[in-house]
């Protein structure tokens, strides 16, 4: 349900030095299924809008819904304050999916001769598992608690029903009567053009998107997730048609958890500006860049060897930037392009950053040396280290049959430009990061293709509900099983299949 | 008996001549609209077709204006006026911002602009997302539900002489122009929208509706500036009660009276100001009629 946890998990150096875990832990990744977006049959029942007003296809939003949340919740017609609302109007939409699907991923498995094991983790075989399952509860709730401020609360459960704050914030909008004064402050998905909470996407590796978590193998930076909600504050401006946008986010780099467990004093920027432009019967062509710069703490002092939350010192930076272009070519078709260069300080490279490893709802999951690595006072970079720096792109085509049915692909990359282990690592010796001298050029590198299409049977203003189906094929380099034969890490394939009833209401 | 007998025939016969044209609209059926799917709009140098707005169309507007255009979509039930008026039932070809005399079709710039300014105080948006030939080509598929934009011609714009300065003496003429035409039967002395017949108006369609309240700060429906305002009450906003007064109020004293409404506006302004120096108090319902 939440991908924070899933992301988190799944990028942690602690797993990645065990492949095996690595595997097991993609596949609870995907099984918890995948992060839930912004859908609001409340705003719809509020305005008496159809979701089609605001989504190109729920909770993917138009330009007109873009305007609308960038607006603070509001239509801007002087209605939208509570006070000309129903009284027995209340802003609460619940969103869960019903899905079967079908897993595959390759994997260590031990073997056995009559009756006996003869070998641990001795072969690779492909575990396909497929079966009934649910995503998880969302409830969204939100809107204007009075002209111009307003709010957004999102109690999110992952399929057990355990729940966590996905999205808590309050806003304040068009302050001095102007669009460029707006603020939010508390835990929220940043700016991102191509939202990964409204993705139409359901799957585990779908139902993100790479190019927002991409961290290299090995690498202890976890704050660097775009697609992961942020705890901070942000402040956004745009025109009046909102064809200019900016923001500016002042973020702590905790990677949206709560409890002040990471860096003692440690925070992150985003920054983002895109510009529509009219192209007549095509429509509105937008584009726009964003950079993501931040430092994190790399030494966390230690009480009987396990670290102390919310000690870390020793910031190292990091980086994130890209551009964005939204382009339609007509009502029914557009294409959607992010594209990523990432650097991470060589320290990150090496493992350090993350030594809390936390769940990703506050709680410390180190509780017993050995934690992962940390830069104690005194600690030197192994020789040939140097800082990982990758490119990666984003490519979501969609085709809008009409308001009711839309077909969905997306294509990603990330290529390595410069691995942590550099060239002149020791032949050899295993770093911090748990990898073993000099690393290939491509270890780590992704493709992810996704195809799907979504179906609503009816478009109100009052409910949601769509059948869905989707394809993924994920691979990376070298994240694999073991190789019975050489030891080596072999290439990672995860596929899934996925029918789902996806309901709001 | 025989008397409400005949009286009853009358009355039926009446009935029926005034609800053939329902009866028309009614039934309009799909292929008449059809016939329509050729309608155009002109825009600056943009040209819309009707067929081309049909998918934004039914993307953005058919839950309120309905599959027909006769303003009967889902959600139209939800509304209630005054405070939420229905949607516009296209059909009727009859608008509100005109900048043509009262009674006539709208400009395809005045349709261009009410899409593209959405309507303050009801649930119409402000539709300025859209490319300008997108909202071009809504304006034809609009158009095209009403059969009147088949037979007739849109209204010639109004002249809107050029903005004189504003002055003291003019915004005191305006407050004279206000109390002589009777603006505050409506809208009421001070602009609040109680006068005495506030509450009981009523739209064409039989529908409760509200005068505008100059004073709690939103946005007039029609546009803002004071030419819009000028527009307002030269033009009318047919199918309501607030008429056109066009044939009472020469156009240097339309100035003047914006001029004056500016000054009962929430917003500072220049008027208000004047106004405040003045001390100018609201107009007195109770003064004899001026004479001209
Ligand atoms: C949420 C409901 C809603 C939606 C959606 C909506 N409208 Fe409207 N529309 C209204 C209402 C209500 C009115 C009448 C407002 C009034 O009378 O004050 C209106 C009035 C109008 C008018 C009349 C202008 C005039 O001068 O009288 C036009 C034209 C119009 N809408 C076009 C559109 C178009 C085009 C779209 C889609 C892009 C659209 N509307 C979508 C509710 C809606
Ligand atoms: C018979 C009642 C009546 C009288 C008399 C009247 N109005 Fe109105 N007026 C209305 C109503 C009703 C509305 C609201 C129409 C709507 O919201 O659709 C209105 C709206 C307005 C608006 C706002 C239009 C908009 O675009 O939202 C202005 C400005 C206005 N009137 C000015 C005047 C002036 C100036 C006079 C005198 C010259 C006047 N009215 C006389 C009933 C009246």
């Amino acid at each position: 349900m939440r991908i924070d946890t899933q992301s988190r998990l799944f990028r942690n150096p602690l797993s990645l030095r065990y492949p095996l875990t690595a595997a097991l832990i993609v596949v609870f990744v995907i099984l918890s299924g995948s992060q839930r977006a912004n859908a609001l049959p409340a705003f719809a029942r509020k305005y008496g809008l159809r979701c089609s007003a605001c989504h190109e296809s729920w909770p993917q939003l138009n330009n007109f819904g873009l305007k609308f949340r960038d607006n603070g919740y509001q239509l801007m017609n002087d209605h939208d304050a509570p006070i000309w609302q129903n009284p027995s109007y209340w802003p609460v939409t619940f969103r869960i999916t019903p899905i079967w699907h079908r897993l595959s991923v390759n994997q260590n498995v031990d073997t056995y001769a009559g009756g006996v094991q003869t070998g641990t983790n001795s072969a690779i075989d492909r575990i396909s598992s497929s079966g009934f399952d649910l995503s998880g509860l969302d409830f969204h709730t939100g809107g204007t608690l009075e002209k111009n401020i307003s709010f957004y609360v999102l109690p999110s459960s992952d399929p057990t029903g355990a729940f966590h704050f996905e999205t808590v914030m309050g806003r304040l909008d068009n302050l001095f009567g102007s669009p460029w004064l707006n603020i939010k402050f508390g835990r929220f998905e940043l700016n991102n053009l191509l939202s990964e909470k409204r993705t139409l996407f359901l799957t585990g590796n779908g139902g993100i998107y790479q190019t927002y978590h991409f961290i290299p193998v090995g690498d202890g930076n976890i704050f660097g997730q775009m697609g992961d909600n942020q705890l901070g504050l942000e402040y956004v401006g745009h025109s009046v048609d909102d064809r200019t946008r900016i923001s500016a986010s002042l973020l702590s780099s905790s990677d949206g958890n709560v409890n002040l467990i990471m860096g003692a004093n440690s925070y992150s920027e985003f920054f983002t500006f895109d510009q529509a432009f009219d192209a007549g019967k095509l429509g509105v062509q937008r584009l726009g860049a964003y950079a993501f710069v931040g430092q994190a703490a790399t030494y966390y002092k230690t009480s009987g060897g396990v670290p102390i939350p919310g000690s870390g010192i020793g910031n190292k930076g990091f980086s994130r930037e890209g551009f964005y272009g939204q382009f339609y070519f007509g009502p029914h078709f557009d294409l959607n392009v992010v594209t990523q260069h990432g650097q991470d300080n060589a320290w990150f490279g090496q493992g350090y950053g993350n030594p809390i490893a936390t769940n990703g709802n506050g709680a410390a999951t180190c509780t017993a040396a050995p934690c992962p690595p940390n830069n104690f006072p005194g600690t030197a970079l192994p020789v040939g280290a140097q800082a990982p720096s990758w490119n990666g792109v984003t490519f979501e085509a969609r085709y809008v049959y009409s308001p009711q049915l839309i077909f969905l692909a997306v294509y990603e990359t990330e290529r390595m430009s410069q691995q942590a282990n550099g060239s002149g690592y020791t032949v050899g010796f295993t770093g911090p990061n748990g990898l073993t001298g000099p690393s290939a050029s491509n270890l780590g590198n992704i493709s992810n293709y996704t195809i799907g299409y979504r179906y609503n049977p009816f478009m109100t203003s009052r409910a949601g509900f769509a059948w869905h189906n989707e394809f993924n094929i994920f691979h990376q380099q070298g994240t694999g099983p073991a190789s019975p034969i050489s030891g080596l890490s072999t290439n990672l394939t995860v596929s899934e299949l996925l029918l789902g009833f996806d309901f709001d209401f | 008996m025989r008397r409400s007998l005949i009286r009853w025939s009358l009355f039926l016969l009446a009935a029926a001549v005034f609800s053939l044209p329902l009866v028309s609209w009614a039934q309009l059926t799909k292929a008449d609209l059809d016939s329509r799917l050729k309608m155009e709009s002109h825009v600056g140098n943009i040209t819309g077709h009707a067929k081309d707005g049909a998918a934004d169309y039914h993307r953005y507007c058919e839950g309120c204006h309905g599959v027909r255009g006769d303003g009967n979509g889902e959600v139209a039930q939800w509304f209630d006026p005054p405070n939420f008026p229905k949607p516009r039932d296209f059909q009727l070809g009859i608008f509100k911002c005109r900048s043509t005399p009262t009674g006539t079709l709208p400009t395809d710039q005045d349709l261009y602009d009410a899409i593209s300014r959405g309507f303050d105080r009801s649930g119409m948006p402000i539709w300025n997302t859209f490319t300008k030939q997108e909202r071009v080509d809504l304006v034809a598929w609009v158009k095209h539900f009403s059969p009147r934009f088949v037979s007739e011609k849109p209204g010639t714009a109004i002249q809107i002489p050029p903005e004189p300065e504003v002055t003291a003496e003019r915004v005191k003429a305006g407050r004279e122009v206000f109390a002589r035409v009777q603006c505050w039967k409506c809208h009421g002395v001070t602009g609040e929208a109680n006068g005495p017949s506030a509450s009981t108006l009523q739209d064409d369609l039989g529908r409760p509706i509200a005068a505008f309240n100059f004073t709690e700060g939103s946005r007039p429906k029609c546009g803002d500036t004071d030419q819009d305002i000028y527009r307002i009450f030269m033009t009318g906003l047919d199918g309501t009660p607030m008429p056109s007064f066009a044939d009472n109020i020469k156009p240097d004293e339309a100035w003047d009276l914006v001029f004056y409404l500016r000054s009962l506006m929430r917003e500072p302004s220049k008027e208000k100001a004047i106004a405040q120096q003045l001390g100018l108090k609201p107009v007195d319902p109770n003064a004899p009629a001026p004479t001209q």
